[in-house]
Parts: C-alpha cells; sequence; structure tokens
C-alpha cells in the first residue's frame, strides 16, 4: 500500500485550556504522509495534550484537524482509528497477562465489530502485522514475559496494522538500549517507505536528528521553532525548546573558604566494589564522581549512606566520626542520599504543592503528641517556596497547576526538606529534558552557595564540567585521578574514562 | 509448552494435590474410593461449582463480588414464594427455574449500577448490596422457613441418572444434574476464551486505562459480568433450594469462604487477569472432597472452615510468591538487556 501521492495531516490553530491554565495557545503543525516529523518540547510544554488530542482523548477548545482532504473540529477515539491516527503511548498500553498474538488482534476484532475470536484466526492476523514491519518476535508469549524492546514492537505492530495513516510515537526510546533503538529506527523507516506520517516526540536531541526529516518544537504550549531537520543543529533545538543558551554555560557557584570539611573519607574499603577511597568536601563544594557502568562509583555512594557493607575506613562528618554501615547515623550526621529517577519520579500530581514539599521529612514536622499541625508544614513549605523561588500564589493549589522547571524544584525542595550538610545524588539529570536539567542544576548550585556540600555521581559529562569544583574519575574500584577545576574539560575526561 | 511451564501451572499442582489427597484418605478408609462417594462428591459441588463459575468471571476481570451467596438464596427462596402466592404450575420445574435466573439478573443490575454506573469498588459494593438484598427479602419477601417446596422442584432433588444398589448395599445414586452443569461449565468456558466478551474481561483484568484505549467499554463489560454473575447465582440458588428440599432464607450466607477459596486456589488471579474454568472445576472438587472427607481422617467437622479458610490462605500465598518470583526475573532480564 504504497501511496504516490503526498497526503497531509495537519493541525491548525489548536487552542486548549485545563481550567485556566492554557496547555495550547494556538499551535498549527503538519506532517506529510512518508515522513518522520519531530516534535519536540520540555515537559509541560503541551505535547502530551496535542498528541492526546490527536487520539481523540481531548477535545480542543477551537481549531481545526485535518486528515488528508478531511476536516475535523475535534475527534472521538473512535474517529481517530477510523480515519488511520495511533498513537503508540509512553506505557505501550498492552495487557500483560494477554499473548502478544491478542494484544496485536483484538482491536482489529472490536473495529469489526466481531463478537467471536478464534486463536487461529488471531495468530493470523498478529503475524500478518509482525511480518508486515519486518521482525521477529513469539506471538505466542504473554506481554508480561518478553522484553521492554519486544513490547515496543508489539504495541508498533498493532497501531500499524489498523490501516495507520498516521502514527504517534510517545517518547518512544525511554526505555531501550542503543542496539534496540537501533532496530526501532529500522522499523520506523520501514513504516515511512510504506507512506505512513509518523510523530516522533522525544526531547534526546542525538536522536531527533538521526531519524527525523522535520521538525516542531512546542514551549509552554506555543509552537517556538519548525521547519526541515538540515537546518537544526542540537544548539538551536535545545535553545528552542528552553529559550537559553543551555549547553555551554559554566555555572558553578564560587567556593567559600572553611576551615572545617564537611566530610573526611580515609581509606574507605568495599570488596570488591571498591577499595582505598580518600577525599574530602569542604562546605558548599560540589564534587564530581564518574566512572564507567561497574566501576564501583553508585557502591561508593551508597556505602557512604550505609547501605552497602564497608569494611576497614574511616568517615568523619564535621570533624566527628561516624559509625559505618547505617543509613539511621548517615542520617542523624546529616547526609541525604537521593538514588537515580527520584528526581524525575518524585511528585505526587494530584496532591497539592505544600503536600509535595513536605512528603519526605514528614516525621520532623510531628508535634509531641504524633500529629501533623498544620502550622509546621505550611511554614515549612512557605520557607522551601521562597529558599528555591517556586513561582505559585498558593501552596494549596494541585503541583500540576506549576510550569514544568517549578516542578522540578518543587521535586528537589522535597529532597533538601531534611536539610542535610552533605547531599549525594545519584544520577540526578538521567532521562531529564535539557530545561529541566538546568533547573536541577541551578537549585543545586544554589544551595552550594548557601553552605550545602554535594557529591555529584554522574556519566553526563558536560554536566560535570559545567557544575563540579573538583571531579574525581574511579576505574576498577579506585581513584584513578583528580581533576581540579581549572584542569576540568571534556577530552581530557572522556580519555581517562576509557 | 514445555515440561516445567506445565508444571508451574495451577491446575497442575492442584491435580497432584487432590491424587495425594486421595491416597492418603483412601489408605486410611476403602469407602473413599468407591462410585457412591465420588457420586456424592460431585453432587456436593454443583452448587459450588455454578456459584464458583461467576466468582471466576468476576475474579478475571480484577473485581470480587461478595453477594452472590445471597442473591443465590434470594432468588430461589422469593421463586418459591412467588409459586406459591400465585399458585402457579406444581409439577413445573422449568417456571422456578426462570424465575430464579430473573431475578438473578435484577439483583446483579443493581450490582452493576453500585459497580459500573457509580463506580463504588467491587468489594465494597457488593457487601452494601448483600446486606441490602438480605434485608429486603427478610423484612418484605418472607423470613420464614417453607419446607413444601413445589413439586416439580421436589421431584428434582430425586432426579438420578444412574441408580443401582451396590455390592455392600449402599445406594448409588449419581444426579442428572451432571449434564447441565457439565454444559453451563463448557458454556463458561467458551465464553470466556472464544467471544470478544470474554476476552473483554481478560483485558479488563489485565489494565483498566489500557482496555479502554482498545476501544472496549468498561461500563458495558463491568455491567454484563455482574448481572452475568447474577444470573448464574439465581441458577444456583434454585437448584441449593431444589437438593435441600426446603427453602431457608437463612440457608447459604457464608458460603462465600468456600467459592472464594475454591477459585483462587484454581489459579484465578486475586488481582484479575488470570484464571481458568479448568482450574475452577479442580478448586470446587479440591474443596469439596477435603470437606466430605476430613471426617474420616478423623478431623472433627467442626475444624471443616478452618481448613477452607487455610487453604485459601495457601492458594492466596503461593500466588504472591510467584509473582514476586516472576518480577524478580523480569528485572533480571531487564538488566540483563542494559549490559
Amino acid at each position: 500500500m504504497i501511496s504516490t501521492t503526498t497526503l497531509s495531516y495537519s493541525v491548525e490553530n489548536i487552542v486548549k485550556s485545563f481550567g485556566g491554565a492554557k496547555a495550547l495557545s494556538g499551535v498549527s503543525m503538519s506532517v506529510s504522509s512518508g515522513e518522520v516529523h519531530c516534535l519536540a518540547g520540555e515537559n509541560g510544554s503541551g505535547k502530551s495534550t496535542l498528541i492526546k488530542i490527536m487520539a481523540g482523548v481531548h477535545s480542543p477548545d477551537s481549531g481545526l484537524i485535518r486528515l488528508a482532504d478531511k476536516e475535523f473540529p475535534q475527534l472521538s477515539p473512535r474517529q481517530a482509528v477510523q480515519e488511520g491516527v495511533q498513537v503508540i503511548f509512553q506505557d505501550f498500553s498492552l495487557l500483560p497477562n494477554l499473548t502478544a498474538a491478542e494484544n496485536i488482534a483484538l482491536p482489529t476484532y472490536i473495529y469489526e465489530n466481531s463478537k467471536f475470536i478464534s486463536k487461529r484466526a488471531t495468530l493470523k492476523i498478529a503475524q500478518e502485522a509482525i511480518d508486515l514491519i519486518g521482525v521477529d518476535i513469539d506471538i505466542t508469549l504473554p506481554v508480561s514475559e518478553i522484553s521492554i524492546a519486544s513490547k515496543q514492537l508489539v504495541a508498533i505492530a498493532r497501531a500499524t496494522n489498523l490501516g495507520v495513516k498516521m502514527l504517534f510515537m510517545d517518547e518512544p526510546t525511554t526505555a531501550l538500549t542503543r542496539k534496540e533503538i537501533n532496530r526501532l529506527f529500522e522499523v520506523i523507516n520501514q513504516i515511512k517507505a510504506r507512506g505512513v506520517a509518523t510523530v516522533f516526540v522525544s526531547h534526546k536531541i542525538d536522536e531527533i536528528q538521526e531519524i527525523c526529516n522535520t521538525i516542531t518544537v512546542l514551549r509552554n504550549g506555543e509552537v517556538v521553532a519548525d521547519g526541515l531537520m538540515k537546518n537544526f543543529g542540537p544548539k538551536e533545538i535545545s535553545q528552542a525548546m528552553t529559550g537559553q543558551d543551555v549547553l555551554t554555560t559554566f555555572i558553578s557557584p564560587p567556593l567559600i573558604s572553611a576551615s572545617q570539611n564537611v566530610i573526611e573519607l580515609s581509606c574507605i574499603t568495599a570488596k570488591p566494589a571498591f577499595s582505598d577511597i580518600s577525599f574530602s568536601i569542604a562546605p558548599g563544594e560540589i564534587l564530581g564522581v564518574t566512572g564507567l557502568l561497574g566501576s564501583g562509583r553508585t557502591e561508593l555512594a551508597e556505602a557512604i549512606f550505609g547501605k552497602y557493607q564497608i569494611e576497614s575506613g574511616e568517615i568523619k562528618v564535621d570533624g566527628v566520626k561516624m559509625p559505618l554501615n547505617s543509613p539511621k547515623a548517615a542520617l542523624k550526621a546529616g547526609i541525604g542520599y537521593v538514588p537515580p529517577d527520584r528526581l524525575t519520579q518524585g511528585l505526587f500530581l494530584d496532591q497539592s504543592i505544600l503536600r509535595n514539599l513536605v512528603a519526605v521529612g514528614l516525621d520532623s514536622y510531628k508535634s509531641r503528641w504524633g500529629a501533623l499541625p498544620q502550622k509546621n508544614l505550611s511554614q515549612a513549605g512557605d520557607k522551601w517556596i521562597s529558599e528555591l523561588k517556586i513561582k505559585t500564589k498558593n501552596s494549596a493549589n494541585p503541583v500540576t497547576s506549576l510550569s514544568g522547571g517549578n516542578q522540578q524544584r518543587v521535586v528537589l525542595a522535597k529532597w533538601f526538606a531534611t536539610n542535610p550538610h552533605l547531599m549525594i545524588l545519584n544520577g540526578p539529570t538521567v532521562g531529564v529534558d535539557v530545561g529541566s536539567k538546568r533547573e536541577i542544576l541551578e537549585i543545586i548550585r544554589d544551595r552550594a552557595n548557601a553552605g550545602m556540600a554535594f557529591l555529584l555521581i554522574s556519566d553526563d559529562i558536560p554536566e560535570l564540567i559545567q557544575i563540579c569544583h573538583r571531579v574525581i574519575t574511579i576505574k576498577n574500584g579506585r581513584i584513578s585521578k583528580e581533576f581540579s577545576e581549572s584542569e576540568l574539560n571534556e577530552t581530557q575526561l572522556y580519555k581517562e574514562l576509557n | 509448552m514445555n515440561f516445567r511451564k506445565l508444571l508451574r501451572r495451577n491446575e497442575t499442582v492442584l491435580i497432584f494435590a487432590i491424587i495425594i489427597f486421595s491416597l492418603v484418605i483412601g489408605s486410611r478408609s476403602p469407602e473413599f474410593f468407591t462410585a457412591a462417594n465420588l457420586f456424592d462428591i460431585l453432587r456436593s459441588s454443583f452448587v459450588q461449582l455454578l456459584f464458583a463459575l461467576g466468582v471466576l468471571i468476576v475474579i478475571i476481570s480484577g473485581g470480587i463480588d461478595v453477594s452472590f451467596p445471597i442473591v443465590g438464596i434470594f432468588a430461589g427462596y422469593t421463586a418459591v414464594v412467588i409459586m406459591r402466592k400465585y399458585d402457579l404450575n406444581e409439577e413445573s420445574l422449568l417456571i422456578p427455574v426462570v424465575l430464579a435466573i430473573v431475578i438473578g439478573v435484577i439483583l446483579g443490575g443493581f450490582n452493576a449500577i453500585a459497580i459500573a454506573g457509580f463506580g463504588i469498588p467491587t468489594l465494597i459494593a457488593t457487601l452494601g448490596t448483600a446486606g441490602i438484598f438480605r434485608g429486603l427479602m427478610l423484612s418484605f419477601i418472607g423470613a420464614t422457613f417453607i419446607s413444601n417446596i413445589p413439586v416439580g422442584l421436589d421431584n428434582f432433588s430425586t432426579a438420578d441418572l444412574i441408580k443401582f444398589e451396590s455390592d455392600a448395599g449402599t445406594l448409588v445414586r449419581l444426579h442428572v444434574l451432571v449434564i447441565p452443569v457439565a454444559i453451563i461449565t463448557v458454556a463458561v468456558s467458551y465464553l470466556l476464551n472464544r467471544t470478544i466478551f470474554g476476552r473483554s474481561v481478560y483485558a479488563l483484568g489485565g489494565g483498566i486505562e489500557s482496555t479502554r484505549r482498545l476501544g472496549i467499554s468498561i461500563k458495558r463489560t463491568q455491567a454484563k459480568i455482574y448481572m452475568l454473575v447474577g444470573g448464574l447465582s439465581g441458577l444456583a440458588g434454585i437448584i441449593y433450594v431444589s437438593l435441600q428440599r426446603k427453602a431457608s432464607p437463612y440457608d447459604l450466607a457464608g458460603s462465600e469462604l468456600d467459592v472464594i477459596a475454591a477459585v483462587v486456589l484454581g489459579g484465578a488471579s486475586i488481582m484479575g487477569g488470570y484464571g481458568t474454568v479448568f482450574g475452577t472445576v479442580l478448586g470446587v472438587l479440591f474443596i469439596n472432597m477435603m470437606k466430605n472427607n476430613l471426617v474420616l481422617l478423623g478431623v472433627s467437622s467442626s475444624w471443616q472452615r478452618a481448613a477452607v479458610g487455610v487453604l485459601l490462605v495457601i492458594g492466596i500465598t503461593i500466588q504472591a510468591i510467584g509473582e514476586n518470583r516472576k518480577s524478580k526475573r523480569e528485572r533480571l532480564a531487564a538488566d540483563q538487556d542494559k549490559e
């Protein structure tokens, strides 16, 4: 079904607000058949709202949806499917208890209004769909037993099976390895060759550049840039997404001189993960730690917090020796630890800003009788709102009323609420879009300026250079080199790691 | 399907449990391996199996129904009361059965309104309606025991398919119900596996949001499920009345433990999404076999309920352990993917 004529699918001047907050204000976008179009933007820029409008989940307040030669003021979910608009959501929307074959074939039965189902027909429909995208998966297995990459292919097979003309893929590469991404891209190219208009939603700039022909960038519900991919470099894209020049600014704060180090490690050993690690961090200092996967960096972070068994060595916090291997003692000494992913998935979306702010250190707001007086909570909330410059009129508003960047501040404030002297952040910006990343780094800088010490464990070399005073590299469980602020540069660090 | 997978299935485990249990009891008392005992177990399983098939559908859909015993006795008792009040044909078996099924569907409809219409969690909704139904029955329909049930129903209690006297002199009887109950069992299995409605029930148990995105109406599916369960319960209720040869509005209440235990032991996941008719049949047989024969092992009958409770807990524990192992395997697989 390769179409010879180019068809165009577009939205014009779409406006959508949720309870006064404008999610989309006059968005227009056009995708032609046989094209991979990138829809880029930070969290909260309106990408998801636009996708949901196209899937028929939301109806726009005004605007026009044009699919080939038909025009719609809005779509119902059924209409969307009938007109060939398919969305692959981030969670794939597959049913784990049914087989891959059934997951692929069920929508076909429902679409055809069948009342009965036969195993043979199901397998046939599914096999054809799988063959169509040119992959090989065992479709007789339940979806709960196949890998994430295969789940995604099942979702694609399902979407493409129903005569898809316009396919939305919402952040399809998030959970995939590089090898799997390559296979996904092959599949996308196949679909493209069959004349499907694909919309690839992502904020990973290198992938966007690899697969997309055209691009639309959203920011705060408006189109801020669009055009051919070849006219955009990484810098232009990130600038359009954030409205700032984020890739090159150095933002590490000036170091405060202090006589007493916040933490001193001497000869910490925990075989086989690492051995003989010694370093110290001064108040307001940001120390970066990097190393390859399996070098022992995560174990080191967990060991300082008492979660990973240390065999020998000594840790002093504020000059006082700290008992080892006890998270409780570490917390008491003023060490905070934020594991990976926590900064990206840390919000209770339907709760108020205040409740989100106080969610982590609830114990510290207790009255003598164990109750939680509202006064204590709102005091703490107001303090963090002013200290982290969260822009809101009322802390009782739902956290979703905040912009993406401000939401990020709330997430971080939660972890700072226990007021640690040393904050250990493990991979704080993994999976975060460029704009939110900048927010996170800026907040870290602000806190460091106020005297908090940081141990920042990260893979992201540019980020370490941007914010750290010193960076140590770990190789096979030992410190291989220490870079001072003036020595920090990308090539040197990469060379040291590999 | 390979052998190890077969071993991991609940049905296989249950078959082994049944065999071992039979051997243990059989070695203690030779009566166990007689046709009379087998037919007795079957006879005591009919009503429970009908209830269990309904509960199976609800549990697969990710819900739970605790109102079914009350719906059953409400339908059975009310059908008898209506027969008496309006002097309907005493001889007929069809009239009371149809009446009971219709009443069951109507009561199931109220559950459907509470669950699909108002979105009340299934346990709370059916717990509430169970109380309401019982109260309504006792205050408006009757609170007295009816010992002379219509002749048609009464005769049916002794309608035997096979009847002979064994060498030992005991009367061996296989009730004719074995045929309709087998047909209904096969029909429910067909419904669950071969119809879009049945697959929607599984889909619903797998995830509500994903099911909605498939274009399946959640409310309509739920409404159908609870009305179907109501109908099955009504049928079970009138058969119970017939087999007991009396209609007491106080009966059946409390029997939900046995039925839910049988369904869960049969491998239906209490979290929804999984369960088979075959497993449920085995679960019901196992529970009844145990209840009927614990006495032969010298266990006092007052311990029967506790034994069923233990089985329910064991069944759910096995599920939980399996679930843990599975998620561990998945995590491991995911980690290996990433390396």
